[in-house]
């Protein structure tokens, strides 16, 4: 794990800090980085009664188990992402101790939980326009009726592989990317909601 | 555009997948007992049906998990969606 004090967050060459408001007044769409979130990728079979409690007991609620949910308690959120495949996204930035406790819980099964705090970055997507902008790039039917709050799901966003998580409430979106795509996409994003005003909020 | 119901996710459009080509092609069991013709024909020989074709398919940026479809290659309609590993039923062609 690299330093705390060397570690820079995927979107830092971009100086959004600098552009960070406090109000986001009438823009249509606001964007964030959410940097530094801890994740783990967890995989397992869910059909292994032990594996799911031995998971359940160490994150102090249960795995998703139908396709595009999530689960969540009070700094852990787990996105089903296949039928053995989870990602865990830990606030704040304490993705080892979690991966560690989950690698010593899971022993004896097969199942592995592997850190992949850098392997993505988050974007925050909000403001009234934000379903509007993201249709522009992307093949799901996000309407309410079809992406209801508190699901997930993984798909393409101006040709970017992205995670999208739309917060209970709804009005909040997280885009998880790749964090070799993550400038791209922060670029599209900036492009796509141009016509509609933007602000960016501190992280 | 096809779209394609997923197993796990429901239906999604064409480009969150992959095609992975012909489906139910076994590999030889033992590759250096047959001849060359045998081996280019599992490699590179394939039905081209003009209708009912099994094809693999990965939903590539979704679950990532591959299946079964069973896709008329006049019409594009998806006849059936089906398990890895499952043996190939219904449908004519091929």
């Amino acid at each position: 794990m690299p330093e705390r004090y060397l570690r820079q967050s995927v979107l830092a060459h971009l100086g959004l800090e600098s552009r960070a408001v406090d109000d986001p007044g009438d823009a249509g769409l606001v964007l964030c980085e959410r940097a530094h979130l801890g994740k783990v990728g967890l995989r397992g079979d869910p059909a292994d009664k032990a594996f799911l409690a031995a998971v359940e007991k160490e994150l102090g609620f249960a795995l998703p188990l139908r396709p595009n949910t999530v689960t969540a308690g009070d700094d852990v959120t787990a996105f089903w992402l296949g039928p053995n495949e989870w990602l865990l996204a830990v606030i704040p930035y304490e993705g080892t101790p979690l991966a560690e406790d989950l690698v010593k819980a899971l022993a004896g099964l097969h199942a592995a939980a592997t850190v992949l705090t850098d392997s993505r970055t988050v974007i925050g997507v909000s403001g009234p326009a934000a379903r509007d902008v993201l249709a522009k790039g992307c093949p799901l039917d996000l309407h309410p009726s079809a992406f209801p709050a508190g699901s997930c799901a993984q798909s393409l966003l101006g040709k970017a592989d992205v995670l999208i998580h739309l917060h209970d409430g709804g009005a909040r979106l997280d885009l998880y990317v790749q964090r070799s795509y993550a400038d791209y996409l922060w670029r599209w994003l900036e492009d796509a909601g141009a016509e509609f005003g933007i602000a960016v909020l501190g992280d | 555009m096809l779209q394609i119901a997923c197993p796990h996710c429901g239906p999604r459009d064409e480009n969150e997948f992959s095609c992975g080509g012909e489906a139910h092609i076994a590999r030889p069991k033992q590759p250096d007992a047959i001849s060359d013709a045998e081996w280019a024909d599992y490699l590179f020989m394939r039905t081209n049906p003009k209708g009912a074709l099994a094809e693999r398919w990965c939903h590539t940026v979704g679950c990532r998990r591959w299946f079964n479809v069973e896709r008329d290659t006049v019409t594009h309609t998806i006849l059936r969606v089906y398990a890895m590993g499952a043996p190939r039923g219904g449908g004519g062609g091929a």
